[in-house]
């Protein structure tokens, strides 16, 4: 059961070993349309880390009652509703970054990292061991949108969370902007030279050659 | 995942289950929150307009306070230029402009619309002593991704630029988007708005800053800087404040 070794795995392996973006390549799309900044990148990886933590646990704790031919969509009806929630939470006390976030808190729904993990983890583990799971692979999204989202603020716009860093040429200073790493297809290369850097670190997870 | 739980009243029952606990839940947080919800996009909507009439420094965090103090709401019939009573008690002209009774259909869409609302609001911002000083018009029209809406002030010899700030747009981060850099909002203070009575003020590439008709376009992004030029032309225009202002200007 949920010893400290199990708990440890579950919680901090998603974030190098594991990473649901790095090493399992999935919710791509979001993780290349909202990191333009640093603060949308870090609402939208607390979000999903919620979501994913609160579906894990509540699919769990009913897994044994899901009948497996609807499964699918008992899953879904509850990742939907949670992230309905989130979103009427960030309306009501961040209005703000969820007016920047705007479509993208809905398409969490049909994020792959969470029907992944309730799908894989939560349908055969007990709930407390599901819900750090979701918090886990939360918690390796947030760190990789973090982190291009860092990369593409700084060098995109010379500032980190709007603080100034760099005093772009537009502002009177001298450094211009990266035009390309503004844009949402720019964390292509970003996320491919991440799963490039990691997997040079942890041969483990180059995939064997066809 | 045994075979057992398959029967079709108990799958009936877990959907039907999950599905009420699910309602109930998602229901309960949005009415919780609505009331919320509701204050922020009026904060929110306060907040842009004070931009606007450059009262946020003097507001110092307390928005509401000074919106009710400096701010006042009155709206205007289009057409004519003259103040009207309030339409309706949730009077949104945004809203409006999609009920045929309550707006006018355009020839063409020069800004990016096809209908425009009979009646527009408009806020005159006051002074200390109760006189108006300027008017914020709320515009909107389409940019290169989708409409922009923003408030433009207004000295009240309906003549004159004061800012022009953009709360609502999709435009390309750093590039369209720039319409919200201080930088460029700083431009249009002071613009002339009209000559000879009719719209002159050009968004064009290298603009002097020294001419008080045209305003730097944004680099990088045409498209944009195309779309506030219509947007003004229409606002400015016969179709949208042109005879308000008219009569601003006669007092």
């Amino acid at each position: 059961m949920a010893n400290t070794k199990e708990l440890k795995k579950v919680l901090f392996g998603p974030i190098l070993d594991n990473n649901p973006i790095a090493l399992q390549v999935l919710g791509i799309c979001s993780a290349l349309a909202i990191t333009t900044k640093l603060e949308t990148a870090l609402v939208m990886g607390l979000a999903l880390t919620s979501v994913t933590a609160f579906s894990n646990l509540f699919i769990s704790i009913i897994r044994n009652a899901i009948p497996s031919s609807v499964r699918i969509i008992v899953q879904m009806t509850i990742i939907a509703s949670l992230v309905i929630v989130v979103d009427q939470i960030l309306k009501a006390y961040s209005y703000e970054i969820s007016k920047q976030l705007s479509v993208f808190v809905g398409l969490i729904i049909t994020n792959c990292i969470v029907m992944g993990r309730a799908e894989a983890y939560a349908m055969k583990n007990p709930p407390l061991m599901s819900f750090m799971d979701g918090i886990g692979n939360g918690l390796g999204y947030a760190f990789i949108l973090m982190v291009v989202g860092t990369i593409k603020e700084l060098f995109g716009f010379g500032t980190i969370l709007g603080f100034e860093v760099f005093t772009v040429i537009q502002n009177g200073g001298w450094y211009q902007p990266n035009g390309l790493l503004i844009l949402p297809f720019s964390s292509f290369f970003l996320i491919g030279g991440m799963i490039w850097a990691i997997r040079t670190f942890k041969k483990d997870q180059v995939e064997a050659k066809e | 995942m045994s075979a057992n739980k398959e029967t079709l009243g108990k799958t009936l029952g877990v959907v039907l289950a999950v599905c009420l606990v699910c309602s109930v839940i998602v229901s309960g947080a949005a009415v919780g929150l609505r009331s919320l919800q509701q204050h922020n996009a009026m904060l929110d909507k306060q907040t842009n307009i004070l931009e606007a009439a450059d009262l946020l420094d003097k507001a110092n965090g307390d928005i509401a306070g000074t919106f009710k103090k400096f701010v006042e709401i009155r709206y205007v019939d289009l057409s004519t230029g003259e103040y009207v009573e309030k339409p309706s008690t949730n009077f949104d002209m945004y809203k409006a402009a999609k009920k045929p009774d309550m707006s006018t259909a355009l020839d063409g869409s020069p800004a990016g619309f096809k209908r425009v609302a009979n009646v527009a609001s408009v806020y005159l911002v006051k002074d200390e002593a109760g006189n108006t000083t300027r008017v914020v018009l709320p515009i909107h029209g389409s940019g290169l991704w989708d409409l922009m809406y923003a408030f433009l002030a207004v000295d009240v010899d309906g003549a004159t630029a004061r800012n022009l700030v953009y709360y609502q747009q999709k435009e390309t981060p750093g590039l369209g988007g720039e319409v919200q850099n201080p930088a460029w909002k700083a431009k249009w203070d002071g613009k002339k708005l009209f000559k000879d009575g009719k719209v002159a003020i050009k968004v064009v590439k290298n603009a002097s800053s020294n001419d008080p008709y045209t305003v730097d376009a944004l680099s990088g992004a045409t498209l944009t800087s195309n779309g506030v030029q219509h947007q003004l032309d229409f606002w400015l225009g016969e179709q949208g404040f042109g005879p308000y202002l008219k009569n601003l200007k006669r007092g």
